[in-house]
């Protein structure tokens, strides 16, 4: 032990920057292995894009579990909700998602991504409040309650939409690609890679920089304590829950654009996804949920190309290799 | 006594429904003539012991797993892909086992020793993570397990319809193959029940339950916790991989539908939750329910529906078409986990304490 005087700043924990050197490895590890500059620039841009949209999505679980110890396991309904929701949007205004102009397209898609928001953040509401208030701390019980809830989710929108799957056409400006020398980005990439890395900044600004970021960091590390300083931790809890909610909502309609169409079973499918980026990432941690979904993305882009068989297995095996170097995920959150 | 390992079913209400649907499977081929009712009823014992098998994880030991329908599948694809490829013979279905069940072991052994040092939660999500890619996998290697199709094959001799084995002159009734087949599957699903009773019930099964009440305590009494857990994964994967077998062997087919399917892993954990979890009783009560609900229910909504829809009543018909039946199960699953964690058991045996109680003040 060192001993520190009083007007000493205090220890800064030291950083721990192995994780994000990671997939920045993999990268240049990647370029003799591809073989030409252009494909390894398509190819990594478009993990990039795909990581940012798996990150939207796994947010919302991570900073659940992280600050109410609640694992969600209905996650990926909020995620379906969100681009079926979307799809309503989408249909009376065909015309203008098929006009020849950003902007035009901007003013469907912004209030459909906006809908699907609130239309999952409120549903997120009803969910906390109905399935997983009543089994607060008890583990067992909500995972049974929320796999419920997945259950029901879906089946309700069977009932609503109908069994088959919607097409959900991107926009007219936002297909192609920028082409930069013999580079080929597909613009809808662009756009998405611009969105993850906002949403990513507005959450890193509001958990490290403002009042309501503090009270949550606090709760994570100790929620009686946080409690005795009179805050209504309950409250804050619900607020993260429907924010959560809300960007897994966000993600399903940037996912439903990326694979053009939309089917109730991709509540299953995301689920399944997104707990391998979360538990990469270390539970709880918003950063390792980041690194996470790029590298889980950098993985099926590359092995793809690569070898197109082992895709099918990448992120188990990926996942292993990350458990083993770290048991508990890239950034272990010490409370848990 | 012995036989039930001295865990009678503590309840003269559960007693009667245990005795009335064992008998009523035991009788099916002579007291319900016609294949839908003898399928039925072949499914309802596989799902008994594969539920009651998944009752030692969920009810037991509190861990909650998603890759039991991977054991389960698994069994089925062993005795499967060993059928296809040796053809219809005795040897074959020898293989199949003795490939099956060690694998589906030494796999449950890995994810156990992988996962099952920290949180529930994580057993959870990896055992979901690895279950998913198993049935990529499954559907992907489609020179080994047929894809997407699966794998039918035919049955060594004796198990087939056509092998008569006792005519119908005798006693009325004809005795083949086929019901040879499923009083095999109904005995080897009763002796693997009684088997999981006589595990619940041993100092093991004891150590499962103080593991779920309180983990940490567990390991200062000086169990060593993970290997109980693997343990009890393991015994739990064996199950589910008979299981898996005699299913193959009743449908004669193994595939992705089948045998591997999430919703299948759902049905489990649905009809667990109902039954009643920790009681290994409610597996043989919720597997009835649920299935019985599967085949039966499913055309009384069919009329409900059609009612609604000539009434001209707004999103009834599709909330009550018989597709839509798991959603009514699920607000039924969510209701008994809220209202009655213990399930149907665990609900007719505490009314039986309650009154015991009452009487005696």
């Amino acid at each position: 032990m060192t001993d520190l005087a009083a007007t000493d700043p205090l220890p800064k924990p030291r950083r721990d920057l192995a994780p994000i050197l990671l997939p920045i490895a993999l990268a240049l590890v990647m370029i003799p292995l591809v073989g030409s500059p252009s494909t390894w620039l398509t190819l990594t841009a478009a993990s990039l894009a795909m990581g940012m949209m798996i990150f939207i999505m796994a947010s919302g679980l991570t900073l659940v579990f992280g600050l109410m110890d609640v694992l969600n396991f209905g996650h990926g309904a909020f995620i379906a909700v969100g681009a079926y929701i979307a799809t309503l949007v989408f249909a009376p205004f065909v015309a203008s998602v098929q006009a020849d102009s950003l902007w035009v397209n901007l003013a469907v898609l912004a209030p459909a991504a906006l809908l699907s928001m609130a239309v999952s953040g409120a549903l997120g509401l009803v969910v906390e409040r109905v399935l997983i208030l009543p089994v607060y701390g008890q583990h067992l019980k909500q995972i049974l309650m929320t796999t419920g809830g997945l259950i029901v989710a879906e089946q309700t929108l069977y009932a609503l939409w109908g069994p088959q799957i919607i097409p959900m056409p991107l926009p007219t400006s936002l297909r192609g690609s920028f082409i930069l020398g013999d580079v080929a980005i597909a613009r809808y990439r662009v756009l998405a890679m611009l969105i993850g890395l906002a949403v990513f900044i507005a959450i890193q600004l509001v958990l490290n920089r403002t009042k309501l970021g503090l009270l949550i960091r606090a709760g994570v590390e100790n929620r009686e304590m946080v409690e005795a300083l009179g805050y209504r931790i309950r409250r804050l809890f619900l607020g993260v829950f429907m924010t959560g909610s809300a960007l897994a909502g966000l993600g399903g309609v940037m996912w439903a654009l990326y694979r053009e169409q939309v089917h109730a079973s991709m509540s299953d499918e995301l689920t399944v996804l997104i707990f391998v980026v979360v538990i990469i990432g270390g539970l709880g941690s918003i950063g390792g949920c980041f690194i996470g979904a790029i590298l889980v993305a950098m993985v099926a882009n590359y092995g793809g190309f690569l070898v197109p068989k082992l895709a099918l297995v990448s992120n188990i095996l990926l996942m292993v290799a990350v458990l083993m170097w770290r048991p508990r995920g890239l950034y272990a959150v010490t409370s848990r | 006594m012995m036989i039930l390992s001295g865990d009678p079913p503590k309840s003269r209400v559960l007693t009667l429904i245990l005795v009335v649907i064992i008998l009523a499977l035991a009788a099916t081929p002579f007291l319900f003539p016609g294949a839908k009712a003898l399928n039925v009823a072949a499914k309802i014992c596989v799902f008994a012991a594969l539920v009651a098998s998944y009752d030692l994880l969920l009810g037991y030991t509190g861990s909650v797993s998603f890759a039991h329908t991977m054991f389960y599948g698994i069994g089925s694809y062993a005795i499967a892909i060993a059928l296809y490829g040796m053809g219809p013979n005795w040897a074959a279905v020898a293989t199949g086992i003795v490939v099956g069940l060690p694998l589906a072991a030494l796999l449950a052994l890995a994810i156990g020793l992988f996962s099952l040092r920290v949180a529930a939660i994580f057993f959870a999500m990896i055992t979901l993570a690895v279950a998913s890619a198993f049935q990529v996998l499954a559907s992907q290697l489609s020179w080994l397990t047929g894809g997407e199709d699966g794998r039918s094959f035919q049955l060594p001799e004796l198990l087939r319809p056509g092998t008569v084995l006792i005519s119908k002159n005798l006693f009325g009734f004809e005795i083949n193959g086929r019901i040879l087949t499923f009083y095999l599957v109904f005995a080897i699903s009763a002796l693997m029940i009684l088997a999981l009773l006589r595990v619940v019930n041993s100092p093991f099964g004891r150590v499962l339950q103080a593991i779920r009440e309180n983990r940490f305590r567990a390991e200062a009494l000086g169990f060593r916790t993970v290997f109980h857990l693997t343990y009890a994964n393991c015994i739990a994967a064996l199950v589910a991989a008979s299981a898996g077998i005699l299913n193959a062997l009743w449908l004669r087919y193994a595939g992705p539908d089948t045998s591997l399917s999430f919703s299948i892993m759902l049905d489990i954990l649905l009809m667990v939750v109902i039954g009643g979890m920790g009681t290994i009783y409610g597996a043989i009560i919720g597997a009835t329910i649920f299935i019985l609900a599967q085949n039966y229910l499913q055309s009384l909504m069919g009329v409900a529906s059609k009612a609604a829809s000539e009434a001209g009543l707004p999103l009834l018909p599709g909330l009550l078409h018989p597709d839509r039946w798991l959603l009514w199960l699920g607000l039924l699953f969510i209701a008994s986990v809220y209202f009655f964690p213990t399930g149907v058991v665990g609900r007719l045996r505490h009314g039986r304490a309650d009154k015991s109680a009452g009487a005696s003040h």
